[in-house]
């Protein structure tokens, strides 16, 4: 039966990088901006955590609470003061814009607080099992497959059942049209960048704990995170899920088989989704 | 006829004998210059083909692409497997690096051209981490560890004796005068072949089709065919030039010759702070990062994060780069392709006819 455990694992594994992916799926679906500073971001809120967690002495969970409204107001900010300058048709100034941004973060993290790589501790929970079915689980991969499931349930629910879902969408569609109706595009904007950045605080925290980190882990976050986004297409919430666990269970697989397979396997599944379907698993219905 | 249709400006005409003179010049100036002075230049001019290669893809083509690391890896490695494995000469190896680029190219195009433009992006990325991947698990390529080109191969090298002879300089140096050429031909055949292109109407139609599809369809342009051409020049143009670039430090290893950072990231903030969409603007922008490393020296791991800090500021600021503010200045501009109408040379301008 290891193949089932296997499979589990790389279930799991796709919870994790399906938090990547939420936080990034929003910017890409509503203002088509590939923000390549999103993995940058996840390392940034990793280390505030574990800033917070031991200055304060208080546990990563409640140290994830308190950084979640700094990394909104750093989210939202962006988006006012810089990105929002830069939408458009054309999406090339918005990515150097992050690109550039991406590595200032780094650099930042690598001069003020060392590159070495750290941990944020999960406390008792690091050893916890439990069984699902025939197979022995952790307890924390368990618990990010979980958040990711209800990240992805609450961003359904306000995209489909909330005034400001409907005028998302309307953006997404058209925003030029939406103004005309009397949405205000940059302060809305401005907000999904934000609480993308609370999502990029939920998948650190869970990063975190999982495994150690260090300033250039962002460039692996943000591979994963698109590829997950596009594996799944820009259509659903549920496709950053599907895409994620797409990735998880492949890479465990070529682990499985090779432990130096583990990465390029993802990647090959990646690009073979692509060579099937273009626009992901679940694209938009149209643009 | 009296009318005909000309790009040429008097400013790039003297563009024109200036460069020729530069080139002139470049081309003598082992004579006279120290091995150090040669060595920079000729990773400069191989960063110079670099940007001017995604420059030409990412703004006149619309293929933004995050993976020209791939084509400068492969390339190195194509030339060391050349060298190694089939005793070829480095000099002529350097067009299997090439050659090995364009064949890499034709899956990646199949798989990335019919793709959105993020799609595309984070494809070539993608592709390019999974060849670096694949040459590190390679053993014939060295498995991951370094591969050394060997001494008889780097001293016996063609021409080597004759540039040694007539520069009468030792054997590594006058493999280093032989990399210099090599990257200043690479360069000006480069440059000359995007003017060039961009000149043609198929190259202006693919322009236009960036800009808008629509319109240009409409007009006859199929940008399809254009693109797949200058994904594969480009390809080859940076795999000769990641040949260069390792022949020169006769060494390579997959973490150095994949690097996204020094390859592409790089290069994508010397062409914005340059100046996207033109030819002068890679060649100020590979000026600007030859003095800031120079302003660096002590301080290398800032040069990236104050490049980028550039980049973003020209980018809200000045999204036309440092050319921009020189043509918004004073109007120049050294490669023009705007096509205008000039009336034939001699001939007097047709009078108005009286009553008709």
């Amino acid at each position: 039966m290891i193949w089932v455990e296997t499979v589990m694992q790389g279930v799991t594994l796709g919870g994790l990088y399906a938090l990547f992916a939420a936080g990034l799926y929003l910017v890409l679906g509503v203002m088509r901006l590939a923000n390549l500073a999103h993995g940058a971001f996840i390392v940034l809120a990793a280390y505030v955590i574990l800033l917070l967690a031991s200055l304060l002495e208080i546990g990563p969970l409640l140290a994830a609470l308190i950084a979640a409204p700094a990394l909104f107001a750093a989210g939202w900010l962006l988006q006012r003061l810089l990105l929002n300058r830069l939408l458009g048709e054309d999406i090339l100034p918005p990515l150097l814009v992050t690109l550039g941004l991406s590595i200032v973060i780094q650099t930042g993290l690598e001069k003020g607080l060392s590159a070495q790589s750290r941990r944020i501790s999960p406390g008792p929970l690091e050893t916890a099992t439990v069984e699902v079915g025939p197979a022995v689980v952790s307890l924390l991969p368990l618990l990010s497959l979980g958040s990711a499931v209800l990240v992805v349930l609450v961003l359904q629910w306000v995209a489909l059942r909330t005034a400001t879902g409907r005028a998302l969408r309307a953006i997404s569609d058209d925003p030029a049209t939406a103004s005309m109706v009397g949405i205000s595009p940059p302060r809305l904007l401005a907000g999904v960048t934000g609480v993308s950045l609370v999502v990029a605080t939920i998948a650190a925290l869970h990063a975190g704990t999982l495994a150690e980190f260090q300033p250039a882990s962002g460039t692996a976050y943000l591979i994963i995170a698109f590829e997950a986004v596009l594996i799944g297409g820009l259509g659903s919430p549920w496709g950053a899920l599907a895409g994620g666990i797409v990735l998880g269970v492949a890479q465990t697989a070529g682990a499985a088989l090779d432990p130096e397979w583990e990465v390029l396997a993802g990647h090959v599944a990646f690009l073979a989704v692509l060579l099937v379907r273009p626009r992901g698993l679940f694209p938009r219905a149209s643009g | 006829m009296a009318w005909r249709m000309s790009t040429r400006t008097p400013a790039s005409v003297a563009a024109g004998l200036m460069a020729v003179v530069l080139v002139g010049g470049a081309v003598v100036l082992p004579a006279y210059a120290s091995f150090e002075l040669l060595g920079e230049l000729s990773i400069l001019l191989t960063m110079l083909v670099l940007a001017q290669f995604w420059n030409l893809l990412a703004h006149h083509a619309g293929l933004v692409s995050l993976g020209q690391q791939a084509f400068v890896g492969i390339g190195a490695y194509g030339l060391f497997a050349a060298v190694i494995a089939y005793r070829l000469d480095p000099l002529p190896a350097i067009l299997v690096g090439g050659a090995s680029a364009l064949v890499l190219a034709i899956p990646v195009a199949v798989l990335a051209l019919r793709l959105g433009s993020v799609q595309f992006a984070i494809g070539t990325w993608v592709f390019a981490e999974a060849v670096r991947l694949g040459v590190t698990q390679w053993n014939a390529a060295g498995g991951g560890a370094d591969l050394s080109l060997p001494l008889e191969a780097r001293e016996g090298m063609l021409g080597a004796d004759w540039v040694g002879a007539t520069f009468d300089v030792e054997a590594a140096a006058a493999r280093d005068i032989l990399v210099y050429w090599s990257a200043l031909a690479l360069a000006v055949l480069t440059v000359g072949f995007v003017y060039r292109l961009l000149r043609t109407s198929g190259g202006l139609g693919m322009t236009a089709a960036r800009v808008d599809l629509v319109t240009a369809q409409s007009v006859g342009v199929r940008p399809a065919r254009m693109r797949w051409m200058v994904f594969l020049a480009a390809a080859f143009g940076t795999g000769v030039a990641g040949a260069l670039i390792f022949l020169q430090g006769a060494r390579v290893a997959p973490d150095t010759a994949f690097d996204m950072v020094q390859w592409t990231i790089c290069v994508i903030f010397i062409v914005v702070i340059g100046g996207l969409g033109t030819i002068e603007g890679p060649i100020l922008g590979v000026l600007a990062f030859y003095f800031l490393q120079r302003a660096l020296v002590g301080y290398g791991d800032w040069l990236l994060a104050v490049l980028s800090v550039l980049a973003i500021a020209f980018m809200l600021f000045a999204p036309r780069g440092l050319w921009g503010i020189v043509h918004a200045a004073t109007g120049l501009q050294l490669f023009p392709t705007r096509r205008r109408l000039v009336r034939n040379r001699g001939e007097v301008p047709p009078k108005k006819a009286a009553g008709n």
